[in-house]
């Protein structure tokens, strides 16, 4: 059933399985979608990524047919199924709580989908016991869901929706709910099932991590509209706005003025970069990621500075050095002391120029970071809408 | 948070450790003392006091059997009826909006407020042949239709004053539960009546069950919507019990009584062992 590595999966990545036109959608009035478009293409594992309230989870409910769109078309293969209630959509959903029948064990759960389709017991016992093997839980067919761990009942969701067969997989939040080891071996194996299978995963989370690791592509949401569409790297290295910028790891960004091409100038001193196209003197916004700036000696350094913190994160140093009144995280293996002056030196290409957008200075300096303030905003992410 | 844990039963206060005491005391005075009464009278000689198995007896005759059978007989249709109307409004209740939900429930809950006698009385004045009922169909030109005095009567007086306690565990039961449940099903490939049949239905089981208990237990026992809504031929075991009771034949009254209750007991019991009760809910026993 798992045809692997067929013609149709060397060859097919560039169908477009699904389309979302302008897709807008009100809840009691609030706009919490407004005009996504997005294709979505054949055995591609897509995420979308985005803080709670963006609005990710609702595209996602919507191409499930659990919401209709207020405005707007959905397609499937071309064909527009705006109106085709979930039950009759070729996809399947793995629920951010699972939503395991307790009344059901797990064989039962797992056959479910196949027992609506009056699939003969023979095959549906055959196809049960290789989802099982698929998903690591051989011999666990009689046990019940209600006592299964996080885990296992995740893996049970997901070998209950792919035993249909889907063209597509949705995942809301899947791996929220486990602790952060397990969420760790269950990136590699959810990655893992999606190449084996070829099965087009469209994955929803919060975590950037989560989703830079897992997907081929990462479309960035806030406040309802789609901000970027790209591979991993390119939404890392080339943010479209600061929002994008903040949101994907770790980075500092500051009020520039593009001078001419190739020139920028920003913390009173002009730089070398890679970037063009801007008018001159334009005003734009500047990143520089914490691990592309350099420590020097103060008298190398393009820019110097008073570090007034150091923590130590395993890898490396997470050090914050404020520059003129700004202050900027910078990553180093190597040690300096805290109240300590250093020079930074930045490379051209470790600079990125955004045009200024409507999430221009909405993200400071580092001046009110704290590792603890970072945890907690993590931990009440709460499922949204 | 290491450590000895705490030993509850000594740290539990003065008010904790006695606040089922007035309970208790109650439960002894008039729940436990007049059960063992019952069961004493049950078993004894009515002129000799002595032990006897003759009053349980009485109730396997051909007589009692049938008057028996025909309370179960009305009370299981009682029951079936107060489903198939009650399931339906408790599963409409949960798809509406928080606010109407609550409307409805009062609504569902607003006769219960009255006199359970009085409903009867008033259900009678409906029934009768030159009741509301009838005196409308006149009217409109259509026979009057015999209703009061009939086993359907009876059955009516059942629903009538029992539905609510059908209705209110099913709404209960389904209103907590978890709508992904019917995502997941809809999901998967059921459409509206397979996400019924296959999810809420098993779902709401244990709301169902604790339903019919709370209709049939009163309905196979009552004795008042008989005597009221029905005839000479609908006479009920709660019947025969009160008219035992009413000619002081205490010792006829108890062992009916004592028989009934231990059938009521085994039926239930045997009910709940069948179902699952780990999804919690509304069970009674």
């Amino acid at each position: 059933m798992l045809n692997f590595y067929s013609k149709e999966f060397l060859c097919g990545m560039e169908k477009k399985l699904i389309e979302l036109k302008n897709i807008c959608k009100s809840f009691d009035g609030e706009r919490v979608l407004s005009n996504v478009d997005l294709y979505i293409h054949d055995h591609e594992f897509i995420t979308l990524l985005g803080p709670s309230g963006c609005g990710k989870t609702t595209t996602l409910r919507i191409i499930g047919g659990f919401e209709t769109p207020d405005e707007g078309d959905l397609y499937f293969e071309g064909e527009r199924i705006n109106d085709v209630p979930s039950h009759r959509r070729n996809v399947n959903t793995v629920f951010q709580r699972y939503a395991l029948f307790p009344h059901l064990n797990v064989y039962d759960n797992i056959a479910f989908g196949l027992r609506i389709k009056k699939v003969k017991e023979a095959e549906i016992s055959e196809r049960v016991s290789e989802m099982l093997a698929l998903v690591n839980l051989k011999g666990f067919e009689k046990r019940n869901v209600s006592l299964l761990s996080g885990g296992q009942q995740q893996r049970v969701a997901i070998a209950r929706a792919l035993i249909n067969q889907p063209e597509v997989l949705l995942l809301d939040e899947p791996l929220a709910a486990l602790d952060l080891k397990l969420r760790k071996d269950m990136q590699v194996e959810l990655k893992n099932i999606q190449t084996k299978t070829g099965i087009t995963f469209i994955y929803v989370t919060h975590d950037q991590e989560e989703a830079l690791s897992m997907s081929d592509t990462v479309v960035v949401m806030a406040d309802g509209k789609i901000q970027q569409i790209g591979t991993p790297i390119d939404i890392y290295n080339e943010p479209v706005n600061a929002f994008v910028a903040d949101f994907i790891g770790e980075s500092n960004i500051l009020d520039g003025v593009m001078i001419k091409d190739f020139c920028v100038k920003f913390a009173s001193h002009t730089f070398d970069c890679l970037d063009k196209g801007f008018l001159p003197n334009e005003p734009v916004d500047v990143v520089v990621r914490p691990e592309d700036v350099d420590v020097v000696p103060v008298e190398k350094g393009m820019l110097s500075g008073l570090v007034t913190s150091v923590t130590f994160k395993g890898v490396h140093y997470e050090i914050i050095v404020d520059i003129d009144g700004f202050k900027w995280m910078i990553q180093s293996t190597d040690y300096v002391a805290p109240n300590s002056i250093i020079g930074v030196y930045i490379e051209p290409d470790a600079i990125h120029i955004m045009k200024k957008s409507e999430y221009s200075n909405m993200f400071g300096d580092y001046s009110t970071f704290s590792d603890e303030m970072e945890h907690l905003s993590d931990v009440t992410e709460d499922e949204e809408e | 948070m290491t450590g000895v844990p705490p030993k509850s039963n000594k740290s539990r206060s003065l008010l904790q450790r006695y606040a089922a005491a007035p309970h208790i005391v109650w439960s002894v005075l008039f729940i436990i003392v007049p059960l063992i009464f019952v069961a004493y009278y049950a078993f004894t000689d009515v002129s000799t006091g002595e032990f006897t198995f003759a009053n349980i007896a009485t109730f396997f005759t051909k007589d009692y059997l049938l008057i028996f059978g025909k309370s179960v007989k009305l009370a299981v249709i009682a029951t079936v009826i107060c489903l198939l109307l009650g399931y339906p409004i408790a599963y409409f209740m949960t798809t509406c909006k928080p606010k109407t939900q609550r409307i409805l429930m009062i609504l569902i809950m607003l006769p219960m407020w009255m006199n359970f006698l009085i409903r009867t009385y008033a259900l009678m004045t409906l029934l009768q042949d030159t009741g509301i009922i009838n005196t409308f169909l006149n009217s409109m030109g259509i026979d009057t239709i015999h209703i009061i005095g009939t086993e359907g009567a009876v059955v009516i007086g059942m629903v009538y004053d029992y539905l609510p306690y059908m209705i209110l565990p099913i709404y209960s039961v389904m209103s907590k539960m978890d709508k992904s449940y019917v995502e997941a099903a809809s999901d998967l490939g059921c459409n509206g009546f397979g996400v019924l049949r296959k999810v809420i239905f098993p779902l709401s089981l244990s709301g169902v069950i604790s339903g019919i208990t709370m209709v049939f237990v009163p309905s196979i026992s009552t004795f008042y919507i008989s005597q009221k809504l029905g005839g000479v031929d609908t006479l009920l075991i709660g019947d025969v019990i009160e008219q035992h009771y009413t000619a002081a034949n205490y010792n006829m009254t108890a062992s009916l009584s004592f028989v009934l209750m231990m059938i009521l007991i085994v039926g239930l019991a045997i009910v709940n062992h069948y179902t699952d009760s780990d999804e919690g809910g509304g069970m009674l026993i």
